[in-house]
């Protein structure tokens, strides 16, 4: 008989190369708290998957990652592939006597050189966030064409004037961000609709146009807030090469998901919420015979399951 | 299903009176007013004999009722009792032969489609279009063609700045006619008609690009602090926006001339570069062309915008907010920069204005004037260059065409009643407008379907913890 191995929360922060980093976040609105210091850290090119309840704080999580939300406490900072760290929540130092000043465990004011900073969700975008939503948000009355487009456009720079009087950048832009598109609706398999109303693509395609919208502002992370919801086994199956598939090109998932078949599949490390708190991290199969896990989230069935599938 | 139908005339339950051997007395009275095209019918009789007795001659906005005193025979009640018809006659064909004519109608479109590519059939039209403004005006009396500068081409231009702010970036601004009276103000100020004088004196057209500058500042000013604001409180903010400008304009006699305006006439447009010499007099036909000109490079521009990037950020906006700022869209700065472009436009048709009739006052910038060009937008179809123009022209020039007209006893106060009159109408069968854009179209389909919103007025989840 096995042993289910308990893993410890504060294995959701890792050690490398990391792409994000949250410490100690904690979210309240009013007296119900979503998040309680929460802390976790993303390495590079990884897929990482955030499972937990309904409610458990995981889209609130995101939308604190892509400053929609300010938490109250904690910082999230973003590394870009520069190595330039920028804070999406936090202190930002300023420039000369951050120098001089380590990050400790005291809260400095602005009098010692920082200010709290809570990054607008477009700024977030242009650091290399980019996001998709729970229930699909497309530009339902533009084209799958056009949705990418301006995710596309939103790196771009021809301003107003340029815009009306078609100066030579614009058109070069123009063309520039037709290319890429076609080249995003390739990649995730839409190219065939590209002219096609968003509103009158079926469910899954939409998944889908939202990932290329994403990726059109060339995104190193990407945030996908349960990309398989509501889709068929089928699509769920495509979807989750698509997924690897981003990944291969080197933009770093994370990922919320339901579906723990997707997340087995796909994660390479994943971090359980409940209640707003982390209760484990760790592989997939540690977590899936993690005791607090299966009680909180997975159900004792599934431990049942389990033990009679291993057991001899 | 009509919308008018209901409500109206009452008896709408089928006759109960029971065994069915004894018809109920006026039973064909109650058939006829369970039918929906009868029901129909006297509603919009209705609508136009209380559009009838509220406006004309004997009544007026100021004393609505008082048409009752009169005789309820005299011909404009025919005819407006005419006009009711002839709208439930519109609508019932329609209803019934709608899908027919649509189909019809492609099908007669189909063929030239076919033979012209769809590009050089636009031009094609555009350059009719501009072939007919352009000649048309000759033949006109000196009358109309005053109205074609003061009241239409003006206004055109108004349309057109609004319909950025509306209609691209889904912005509600009551207060458009501030820009108006900013860029008529700095014209008479530039060219040295207000008692406060220049540091020097403009021709003006010198003072073009100072007036649009003035009131795109202005634009700026107000627009970056309350454009992130939602909704009615943005309207709201703006309506009192253009009540601050026109109070200011009134109370600041020593600076504006207040309510009785400026003392010195603020000159004429006039030429003097390269050897041309020209002057714009107190013919309308010159300043006709001249509207006509800047109409067309706005028309270019604003077309230009629309299809570009700035133009699609626009309508990921006011399509869906949130998601349009973690596609990367700055929403503040776009709003902004919507907001200053209508104002910049406003701005630009209040100093044409002012140097053509030569004199302003307070009294003219009301907010009745903005909720006029509002009404002019929304009329042509919001989001639509073409809309816009045709919109403005068309209700522009229906008020002028009704008092030359006796028959309806038309007159100038009951303007707003006619209008709104007009807007219900609209709303109901036509609320894209007359000529809308299609990506408009397809927003408020979709929204009428329940999906997504036709703009940026809803806050949208999420909102600040």
């Amino acid at each position: 008989m096995s042993v289910a191995a308990a893993t410890r929360p504060e294995a959701a922060k890792v050690e490398g190369d990391l792409i994000i980093e949250v410490e100690g976040v904690t979210l309240s609105f009013g007296g119900l708290t979503c998040l309680s210091d929460v802390t976790l850290s993303q390495r590079r090119g990884e897929v990482l998957a955030v499972i937990g309840p309904n409610g458990a704080g995981k889209t609130s999580l995101f939308n604190c990652l892509t400053g929609v939300y300010k938490p109250q406490e904690g910082t999230i900072t973003f590394r870009s592939r520069q190595g330039h760290a920028s804070a999406v929540v936090g202190r930002r130092s300023l420039p000369l006597v951050a120098r001089a000043l380590e990050p400790g465990g005291i809260v400095p004011g602005w009098w010692m050189g920082w200010r709290a900073v809570n990054t607008k969700p477009h700024r977030v975008n242009r650091l290399g966030i980019a996001r998709t939503f729970q229930t699909t948000r497309l530009f339902n009355a533009l084209t799958a064409f056009e949705n990418v487009k301006i995710g596309v456009e939103s790196r771009q720079h021809t301003g107003p004037i340029g815009a009306m009087l078609r100066l030579p950048r614009a058109r070069r832009e123009e063309k520039e961000s037709d290319a890429r598109v076609v080249e995003l609706l390739d990649f995730v398999g839409l190219l065939p609709r590209a002219n096609e109303l968003a509103s009158s693509l079926p469910f899954g395609d939409r998944r889908r146009l939202e990932i290329a919208r994403a990726l059109g502002t060339r995104p190193e992370l990407l945030l996908l807030d349960e990309p398989a919801a509501g889709t068929n086994p089928a699509e769920k199956l495509e979807l989750a090469k698509l997924v690897r598939k981003v990944n291969g090109t080197g933009v770093s998932v994370l990922l919320i998901e339901h579906d723990m078949g997707l997340v087995m599949s796909l994660a390479e490390r994943v971090i359980v919420l409940n209640f707003g708190k982390v209760i484990a991290a760790g592989t997939p199969s540690e977590v899936q015979r993690d005791p607090a896990v299966i009680e909180a989230y997975l159900g004792t069935s599934y431990r049942a399951r389990e033990e009679k599938g291993q057991g001899p | 299903m009509g919308y008018l139908g209901t409500g109206t005339l009452t008896g709408t339950e089928p006759a109960r009176a029971g065994g069915g051997a004894e018809r109920p007395r006026l039973g064909w009275l109650r058939r006829l007013a369970a039918s929906d095209d009868a029901r129909r019918l006297g509603a919009c009789v209705a609508g136009f004999l209380l559009l009838a007795v509220m406006t004309g001659p004997e009544g007026s906005s100021l004393a609505p009722t008082s048409g009752f005193s009169g005789s309820l025979l005299h011909p404009r009640v025919f005819a407006f009792i005419g006009l009711g018809v002839g709208l439930w006659a519109l609508i019932t064909a329609k209803r019934r032969y709608g899908d027919r004519a649509r189909r019809l109608s492609e099908a007669i479109s189909a063929a030239p489609r076919r033979l012209l590519p769809n590009r050089l059939a636009r031009y094609g039209i555009y350059l009719v279009a501009l072939a007919f403004a352009i000649v048309y005006p000759m033949a006109l009396s000196q009358f109309w063609q005053n109205v074609l500068v003061d009241q239409i081409g003006v206004y055109v231009l108004l349309a057109l700045g609004l319909n950025v702010v509306v209609g691209y970036a889904g912005l509600l601004d009551l207060g458009y006619i501030a820009f108006y009276a900013i860029g008529a103000y700095s014209a008479a100020y530039w060219t040295g008609a207000l008692p406060v004088h220049p540091p020097i004196t403009l021709n003006p057209f010198w003072a073009i690009p100072l007036a649009i500058f003035a009131a795109m500042l202005a634009g700026v000013i107000l627009g970056a602090p309350t454009l992130r604001l939602r909704g009615d409180y943005l309207a709201i903010v703006t309506l009192g926006f253009g009540e601050i400008i026109q109070i200011v304009a009134t109370n600041l006699q020593s600076v504006t001339g207040g309510s009785s305006g400026p003392a010195s006439v603020i000159p004429h447009f006039s030429v003097n570069l390269l050897g041309v010499h020209y002057k714009w007099g107190l013919g309308d036909l010159p300043y006709y062309y001249l509207l006509l000109g800047f109409v067309v490079v706005i028309l270019v521009t604003f077309h230009a915008l629309e299809g570009s990037r700035v133009g699609r950020a626009w309508t990921a906006i006011r399509e869906d907010e949130v998601a349009a700022e973690s596609t990367g869209i700055n929403v503040l700065k776009y709003k902004v920069m919507a907001f200053s472009i209508g104002a910049s436009t406003s701005g630009f048709a209040g100093m044409l204005w002012a140097s053509q009739v030569g004199y302003i006052d307070s009294t003219l910038f009301t907010v009745q004037l903005s909720i006029l060009v509002l009404v002019l937008v929304i009329f042509g179809g919001m989001g639509s260059l073409p809309g816009a123009v045709v919109g403005a022209a068309v209700l522009q020039w229906f008020p002028w065409f009704l008092r030359v007209h006796p028959l309806f006893g038309f007159q100038p106060e009951d303007l707003f009643i006619y209008l709104g009159a007009l807007l219900v109408v609209m709303m109901i069968f036509r609320p894209e407008g007359l000529l809308p854009s299609r990506r408009r179209k397809r927003e408020i389909s979709l929204a009428e379907h329940g999906e997504g919103t036709a703009d940026a007025m809803t806050e949208p989840e999420g909102a600040e913890p």
